[in-house]
């Protein structure tokens, strides 16, 4: 028997609130299938089962907000259960890009602020409805037993918040699952510790394009627009490729040592309309073919500005990019996200007058910059690590 | 298809992108990229729709064209026409 636990989304996650079972008790799962959605800081995430087996007993009920690591659900493990075929399928890739069955869509109200601990008791209707309306319940009054809150106490309440000014109307149209402003002390929370905990050194490169942007020009030529590919994806696969000869940059720095990681998610900083920011992984990055890359991409941000992110999109990553896009500035310097090491920043491509064999002519200069934690590498690495970034774009073919 | 009906898909399809913005409020000539902040991957996504709703290829090279509401309308009903 199997546990299936509250997992941490990130090191500033404590707890988080379950809003939706995709399985019951019965239904077989496997590795990376969609169990159930969980209300974080970070909006609406779907968790995935790391575990391949029959759910035994669903041991959280809806709404319920508890801290990370506990038992959500038992899951039978196949050797346990009496598996109905006798030969074991094959292991189903960990990171499906769609699920069979696109889950249903969640609606749950953002939440002001998370309830305390010691919340004050309450009926569990009481606490449903007050959740479904952003009601925060230590603002009711009980007149239950025991000053407990009973339904109709969170319904006369909800009367007053009706009288209320109505909300703002682009509040409405806002992706369900998003909640900025928790996504902005989610932020804060792990910017801050960044900058406490991490002693970030920074370097910078300019990379001639030329021979990437000619290249995405003849590829993407003769496609249909939903095959074309941005410089994005060259620059995400770069990075990924680059840290194949400088493991320095891709991994954890856990309990004052780092561990290097053999595989490389990229995460992938996405602006979320309105303000907001959230880096999921790209999962294999260095083993995807651009135009896979390129789809899984698109799939990615349309879901993370949807408020659908799964939940190893949130932790896995290893090491981040971040990119300004043909707009805005020419450098940005990121802000490694813990427990990852590196974070590599692209500017906006610009022309700019280049010297080529002794004479001046004008090319496309992308710009490149490295953050990187000073505990485990140092400036020199980190500038060959750049260089192998920009010598992997000048040879785009190779990508 | 009326002019009217091209600059209606236009509108939907940018709504689409950015849900918050008030695209019948955006100046005609203003550069859509500020004016409603979308960034390449959202105007790949707006030149997919037109392709899949009107069946107007827009070529790479061609994007500078739509960057505002009216070029994207002009650009838009040319092709249109050029198809009849």
């Amino acid at each position: 028997m199997a546990d299936f636990l509250m997992p941490s989304l990130g090191a500033d996650m404590e707890a988080g609130t379950l809003v939706e079972w995709l399985v019951k008790p019965g239904d077989w799962v496997k590795r990376g299938d969609v169990v159930a959605v969980v209300e974080t800081q970070k909006g609406a995430i779907e968790i995935e089962s790391f575990q391949p087996g029959q759910v035994e007993k669903i041991l959280i009920g809806l709404n319920s907000k508890v801290p990370v690591g506990t038992p959500l659900a038992q899951i039978k493990t196949e050797a346990e259960g009496k598996a109905a075929v006798a030969t074991s399928p094959p292991a189903p890739p960990p990171y499906p890009v769609t699920p069979a069955v696109p889950p249903a869509m969640v609606v749950p109200a953002p939440v002001p602020r998370p309830p305390p601990v010691a919340a004050a008791a309450a009926s569990p209707a009481a606490r449903r409805l007050a959740q479904e309306r952003g009601i925060d319940l230590s603002m009711i009054r009980g007149t239950g037993p025991g000053g407990a809150i009973t339904y109709a106490d969170v319904e006369q309440r909800l009367g007053v918040a009706v009288a209320a000014p109505p909300s703002v109307p682009m509040e409405k149209k806002r992706a369900i699952g998003l909640d900025l402003d928790a996504m902005r002390l989610a932020i804060a929370a792990a910017m801050a510790r960044s900058k406490r905990e991490i002693p970030h050194y920074y370097l910078e490169h300019r990379i001639d394009v030329s021979a990437s942007e000619q290249w995405l020009t003849q590829r993407n030529e003769t496609r249909p627009p939903e095959r074309r590919l941005l410089m994005a994806a060259l620059t995400i696969k770069a990075v990924a490729l680059a840290v194949h000869r400088f493991p320095a940059f891709n991994g954890f720095y856990r309990d004052n040592k780092f561990e290097s990681s053999k595989a490389v998610h990229v995460g992938t900083a996405i602006a979320i309309r309105g303000g907001g920011l959230a880096a999921p992984a790209l999962h294999d990055a260095d083993q995807l073919p651009l135009d896979e890359l390129m789809s899984r991409m698109r799939d990615l941000i349309q879901r993370t500005r949807a408020g659908r992110i799964r939940g190893s999109e949130i932790s896995d990553s290893t090491i981040t990019v971040s990119s300004l896009g043909e707009r805005g500035v020419e450098a940005l310097y990121g802000v490694i996200y813990p427990p990852q090491v590196a974070i590599v920043g692209f500017g906006k491509t610009v022309t700019r007058p280049w010297v080529i064999d002794g004479a001046i002519g004008p090319r496309p200069v992308l710009t490149v910059t490295l953050s990187a934690d000073h505990r485990v590498s140092d400036g020199h690495t980190g500038a060959l690590f750049l260089a192998e970034i920009g010598k992997l774009l000048m040879e785009p073919d190779n990508l | 298809m009326s002019a009217i009906d091209i600059r209606k898909v236009i509108q939907e399809e940018l709504n689409n992108i950015a849900p918050e913005a008030d695209i019948a409020s955006v100046d005609p000539v203003a550069d859509l990229r500020e004016a409603i902040d979308i960034d390449s991957m959202d105007f790949l996504n707006f030149v997919i729709a037109i392709h899949h709703r009107l069946g107007v290829d827009i070529p790479e090279i061609d994007y500078p064209k739509l960057v505002t509401l009216d070029g994207a309308f002009a650009y838009i009903n040319a092709k249109l026409q050029a198809q009849q």
